[in-house]
């Protein structure tokens, strides 16, 4: 465990003088910042003609979620690679760290960058809740009555898991490849794969083979599920094996690296 | 401390290690020598956990190093050919790192103690991608012994420094090498000469020579070789010299510790030279080393 932790924060201090990980932070925050504040003053002035919508967090877990997509493998592209490129995985394979250590360690330090991104969108659920403890208001929020806590809770738990899932399965390929570039594509391809490509079957096949195209899509079980406050067991066993899957990819690979 | 047994890794086709075995023991410098794809990196990898051999077995420190390759790792310095360091990091960052990684109390403490032991303390501070060959070298060095490990294995620890730097260098091995089991390899041969106990000669994945030092030469060589200068009529010195040298080849077949120097000189004098200078020649550990290898490559065409 603690050699995971040397690693991972290794990985997460690494974040930080690195320029690619500043401009996914930026178009990330940005990108959000912008729907948030659309759909904030869209609100506001509607909120009469349509009374009945309720406030959640979609704009801002849904549209970070989407961009996961297009960020995550740029996060992950260089975590196994460039230290095969850099001679630097000869280092770390002949420490007494096991290889799955190694493999965690990684994906745990792309956590925790992505983490502290998520840490900083949650200023907006409370712009619009407030701080507000019991009958207590520290902050009063731009909604009334306020949000639903618990829908806002289980958003941000599928978006968390789904980060989970991209940093996981790019660490895996990123120990595939020696080369960074061949890593960011082949993560981006698998990416686009399970994001959109792999529920399309769902509408041409019939009976229980649209269910299964359906089950391995990666956005049914966000969409109308934990992003509407519904937390399915099953959404969330998909993604921890997706998970799981990475990492074991991203350990077998890193030991074939020694027999080669 | 380290026990290699019939050692072979296959690259695909391509056999890289013949079937190697040899031991090193606690307080020996042992050296690896040979020239550029003979073997060398590819048994210190194995040695140090870094991957598998096809066949044979290695024991570093009192543990196989494929079935208890963790309790290897922890006990063998490894210095790989490419300094491999994290340019981004300060020198004691770095360390740090790797002393945490070994799971070391005081990681930051050791790390300015370890830089300190390597020369670089002034230089804790900067960052590695600043710094120079030689102290990027002394950094991977640092960094082999931060753990402070009963095996040290250095893959070319001298390549690329400066002649101060190179002596330098010598010194700290040295000093390792007192009480713990080093193994180094180099294809600079006076290296291998005025730093190992015992050398190992290795070409195209086998062991052809393993001796000291001393030895090697004496052995290979087998018998004196003495430059002649004289002064006078060359007619009739080949023949008084032949006749000496005649016997001096039955003596020192007898004996090679016998000095045929005076009876050369006797000889010579008498026939009526004037004898102007009169040396010894060793063989020199390059010639010997050539001579191994080419051989080696000789033997294998035909």
């Amino acid at each position: 465990m603690r050699n995971i932790w040397t690693i991972a924060r290794r990985e997460y201090n690494h974040y930080f003088i690195s320029p690619i990980a500043y401009i996914v932070a930026f178009a990330i925050l940005l990108a959000i910042g912008i729907v948030f504040g659309i759909n904030f003053f869209y609100f506001a002035q509607n909120s009469f003609q349509n009374p009945s919508a309720v406030p959640d967090i979609s704009p801002v877990t849904g549209v970070f979620v989407f961009l996961l997509v297009l960020s995550t493998p740029a996060l992950t592209m260089r975590l196994i690679s460039d230290e095969a490129r850099m001679g630097t995985l000869e280092l770390l394979l002949t420490a007494p760290i096991k290889d799955s250590e190694l493999v965690i360690g990684k994906w745990l330090g792309g956590m925790l960058y992505i983490l502290s991104l998520v840490a900083v969108t949650l200023i907006y659920p409370i712009i619009l809740n407030g701080i507000k403890f019991g009958s207590f208001t520290l902050l009063p929020g731009f909604v009334s009555p306020g949000l639903d806590i618990n829908v806002v809770l289980s958003s941000y738990l599928g978006l968390i898991l789904i980060a989970g899932v991209f940093l996981a399965l790019g660490t895996g390929i990123s120990a595939m490849f020696t080369n960074q570039i061949a890593s960011f594509f082949g993560t981006l391809i698998l990416f686009v794969f399970l994001w959109w490509l792999v529920g399309f079957p769902a509408n041409v096949v019939p009976g229980d083979g649209a269910a299964l195209f359906q089950y391995l899509d990666m956005k049914t079980h966000f969409y109308g599920a934990l992003s509407d406050g519904i937390i399915n067991l099953s959404d969330i066993v998909y993604y921890v094996s997706l998970i799981a899957l990475g990492l074991f990819t991203g350990t077998v690979a890193v030991e074939m690296r020694r027999w080669r | 401390m380290i026990q290699v047994n019939g050692l072979i890794k296959d690259y695909g086709e391509r056999r890289a290690l013949n079937s190697i075995t040899f031991d090193a023991n606690q307080g020996e410098i042992v050296g690896f020598l040979g020239p550029n794809g003979a073997g060398k990196t590819t048994t210190m990898r194995i040695l140090t956990g870094y991957m598998p051999p096809t066949d044979g077995t290695a024991i570093v420190a009192g543990y196989d190093v494929v079935e208890e390759s963790l309790e290897v790792r922890k006990r063998v310095g490894y210095l790989p050919e490419t300094v491999p360091l994290y340019t981004d990091m300060t020198a004691v960052e770095y360390l740090k790192f790797m002393a945490d990684l070994r799971n070391i109390p005081n990681s930051k403490d050791r790390a300015y103690e370890t830089l300190e032991r390597v020369n670089l303390a002034d230089r804790a501070d900067s960052y590695i991608g600043n710094f120079s060959k030689g102290m990027r070298q002394r950094v991977g060095l640092a960094q082999a012994l931060i753990h402070r490990p009963e095996v040290l294995i250095l893959d070319e620890p001298t390549i690329g420094l400066d002649p101060a730097q190179v002596v330098e260098m010598r010194n700290v091995i040295k000093e390792i090498g007192k009480d713990r089991t080093v193994l180094l390899s180099t294809h600079i041969l006076s290296e291998a000469q005025n730093l190992c106990d015992r050398v190992l000669i290795i070409n195209k994945g086998t062991i052809v020579a393993e001796d000291t030092p001393e030895n090697l030469q004496s052995r290979l060589v087998g018998s004196q070789r003495v430059v002649l200068r004289v002064r006078g009529d060359s007619d009739g010195l080949d023949a008084t010299v032949k006749k000496v040298k005649g016997t001096r080849k039955i003596e020192t077949k007898d004996s090679e510790t016998i000095d045929v120097r005076p009876q050369v000189a006797k000889a010579v004098v008498q026939a009526g030279y004037e004898l102007i200078e009169m040396r010894p020649v060793g063989m020199s550990l390059e010639e010997i080393f050539l001579e191994l290898t080419q051989d080696n490559a000789a033997g294998k065409k035909s």
